[in-house]
């Protein structure tokens, strides 16, 4: 019997989350607000709303002052790349920790994850001395190989939990039919797995997009992406919240848009057997 | 075929040839203010006297400027050129031998023409390590109307004591107005910077001669108990989170009779685009208590060749270019003599028409009022105003500079502030090894 729901019920439930969602969305706008504000409006007191001056005189300035398109493209050159890298080698690595596991899979999931535990700094000077060895200081291959490290054992994680929901006799009866493993995982369990495949990459893009330690501790000119733009945009001595506003928002409107136009996509990858 | 292969040894020929006339690209590492971002925008000059040159521009917040350089210059990373950095890293790298020396620059650069506080802080055993770009020392600024209805007229030179009275005289709270702003976040270059300043006035230091800290010194509690009775009883609500911006805004939306912080505030709070009350400031000299030295500080922005360099030259002539003083005259020919960077040049100071500019005599008599050397009264065994030119400083500094930020907050006393600062100093010097 379908379970009746209050009108009243209905409500609470309705403003609760548009609550929720506002306040986590209030940033954002307010960054927004303020790319639009003059620097002495942007730090008025009590603050200005919408009754203001709008300008483009700060986006003016971060295009006159700092190459977008080169921080822009290094940006999705990396996420892409990390992404890819990272998918290549972690459903391999989920499909053997869910149809073939041992006694220590649980084991080394549980240690894999224990790598994101340690802080990056940590490990900053060994990193650093090993990538001028290797000339990859300031090269989109290295941060693509540092990137894809770090987001590593999430990818796996979740490859790994769609992965067990897919029943195992299905492999079975691909195997019986006579299907090699490379088939096996191309061919039968990829396109099983898309929406958790599509909300891992999704989710993997948005993690590059906004690291921002390693990016900017091993870039400088030629590589460096949307992150370092953003630093640069920040000052000790002199008013810069407006133009680090109008740098931010430029910063974050691609991934914006593109978590927008895939949220469908996203909260189904998330919630995949979520109601099991 | 015949022709195929001539047409490809002749691509081959034109490609060396265009390689051969390539430009040497530089990578400069710079801070993200005012005076550094007009050099990007000048750079044609340079490329017409240097095409074969091409420079390629890192603009990093401060700190995150700080720990990469550092990084980079410490492990012969090569990813930098050119350095910005400040007097406090630059003996230490100059001693370490992670800098070029600078002692070659040719005559026409006229170093004897840079002035000697700031030549000073830039060189170890003779060496010239790094040219400077643009200098600072700090100093009051007040508001003329609120001094005027307050009925008091601030001399050039004040003391605390005057200071302590025109706040009290300023302060309006009901309407927002107070007295002073000083600094209060913590850090080595944000409270301490201020608070180790302030000492100097009142005969204090960090170490003696045996390097023995000395927060337990009577000139450290009387610094410290100013501090806070200024700021507790007219300084603004909050005040322990505030910096160089957070007061900036605070004077520029008229809520502080008095700022003293750094030189170059002096440009922003006077520019009607920004500043509600530009054509209200007046300038005065940090404060003293007659014992000597004012509460002032020395700092520069200078660029430096790291020692791991592949391009010497071309960064030579980079910063022998951007440090010039063919380039002051660029930038006040294109922007206007207020916007030159200060504080480097005795030639500048010199020229009838800069000396127009309203802070210009307050900010070199402020630079030439300090000291890198013999900072405070008593002898110190260290460099430096603001700061001690030892590689634990930094560390340190902050650690203190949260001790007395949590004292300002109200969290502890100024008593335990200063026993904390005692301790932890001791304890970090022991472990360097400077006392046993």
């Amino acid at each position: 019997m379908a379970r009746t729901v209050t009108t009243q019920r209905k409500l609470v439930t309705t403003v609760f989350a548009w609550a929720i969602g506002i306040a986590i969305f209030f940033p954002i706008l307010w960054t927004i607000l303020t790319s639009f504000k003059s620097e002495a409006v942007a730090i008025a007191d009590p603050p200005v709303w919408f009754n203001f001056d709008w300008t483009l005189e700060n986006y003016a300035t971060v295009q006159e002052r700092s190459n977008y398109f080169r921080h822009f493209m290094n940006s999705v050159i990396i996420s892409v790349g990390s992404t890819v890298l990272g998918l290549i080698i972690a459903v391999p690595a989920a499909w053997s920790m869910a149809f073939v596991p041992s006694k220590r899979t649980k084991d080394i999931l549980m240690w894999m994850l224990s790598t994101k535990m340690l802080p990056p700094v940590g490990v900053l000077v060994p990193i650093y001395l090993l990538f001028r060895n290797l000339g990859l200081l300031d090269t989109q291959v290295g941060l693509i190989i540092v990137l894809t490290l770090i987001n590593l054992p999430i990818i796996v994680w979740m490859l790994y939990t769609y992965f067990k929901e897919i029943p195992g006799e299905i492999l079975e009866a691909a195997r019986m039919d006579g299907a090699t493993l490379r088939s096996e995982i191309i061919h039968v369990l990829t396109p099983m797995a898309i929406p958790g495949m599509a909300s891992t990459v999704l989710l993997n893009i948005i993690l590059a997009w906004n690291e921002a330690f390693w990016t900017l501790n091993l870039t400088a000119a030629k590589s460096a992406p949307l992150t370092a733009f953003i630093a640069s945009y920040s000052s000790p001595e002199g008013l810069f919240y407006a133009k680090l506003s109008a740098a931010s928002t430029m910063a974050i409107a691609p991934i914006l848009i593109m978590g927008w136009f895939s949220q469908k996509q996203l909260v189904r990858g998330l919630t995949f057997g979520a109601v099991k | 075929m015949n022709t195929t292969f001539r047409a490809l040894m002749g691509a081959c020929a034109l490609g060396a040839l265009a390689t051969g006339a390539t430009s040497e690209t530089i990578t400069v590492a710079t801070v993200n203010n005012g005076d550094m971002i007009r050099m990007q925008g000048l750079m044609d000059d340079f490329y017409a006297k240097h095409p074969d040159i091409e420079v390629e521009w890192v603009t990093l917040e401060e700190n995150v400027l700080r720990q990469r350089v550092t990084q980079d210059v410490a492990t012969k990373g090569g990813q930098f050129d050119v350095m910005t950095i400040g007097t406090y890293e630059v003996p230490i790298w100059g001693e370490r031998g992670w800098l070029m020396s600078l002692n070659d620059m040719p005559e026409s650069y006229d170093v004897d023409d840079l002035l000697p506080a700031i030549r000073d802080g830039l060189t170890v055993e003779g060496e010239l390590y790094a040219a400077p770009f643009y200098g600072e020392s700090s100093m009051v600024m007040y508001r003329t109307d609120l001094m005027e209805a307050a009925g008091l007229e601030m001399p050039d030179a004040p003391t605390w004591s005057f200071i302590k009275e025109a706040a009290a005289a300023m302060t309006d709270e009901e309407n927002e107005i107070y007295g002073i702003c000083l600094r209060g976040k913590a850090g080595w270059g944000e409270n301490m910077a201020f608070l180790t300043a302030m000492s100097n006035s009142y005969g204090a230091r960090w170490f003696d001669m045996d390097w023995k800290p000395q927060f337990d010194s009577e000139a450290w509690a009387n610094t410290l108990n100013d501090y806070l009775e200024l700021m507790n009883s007219y300084g603004p609500p909050g005040a322990s989170g505030n910096g160089f911006n957070e007061n900036l805004a605070l004077f520029q939306t008229g809520k502080c009779g008095m700022w003293i912080d750094a030189t170059v505030a002096a440009s922003f709070v006077t520019n009607p685009k920004d500043s509600s009350v530009a054509d209200k400031v007046g300038f005065a000299l940090a404060p003293d208590n007659g014992l000597g030295p004012r509460g002032n500080w020395l700092w520069a922005w200078n660029l430096g060749i790291p020692a791991g360099t592949k391009k010497v030259d071309a960064a030579k002539a980079f910063v022998e270019w951007a440090t010039s003083k063919e380039y002051t005259a660029l930038v006040a020919g294109k922007e206007g003599w207020a916007n030159v960077p200060p504080g480097t040049r005795k030639s500048l100071y010199e020229n009838p028409e800069y000396q127009d500019v309203p802070f210009a005599k307050m900010t070199l008599e402020s630079i030439l009022a300090a000291n890198p050397k013999k900072p405070t009264v008593d002898e110190v065994p260290y460099v430096g105003v603001q700061f001690v030119a030892i590689p634990e400083f930094q560390g340190l500094g902050t650690a203190v500079g949260q001790q007395f930020s949590a004292a300002l907050a109200g969290q502890i006393s100024a008593e335990q502030a200063l026993e904390n600062a005692q301790k932890l100093t001791e304890r970090e010097m022991m472990k360097a090894g400077y006392i046993k």
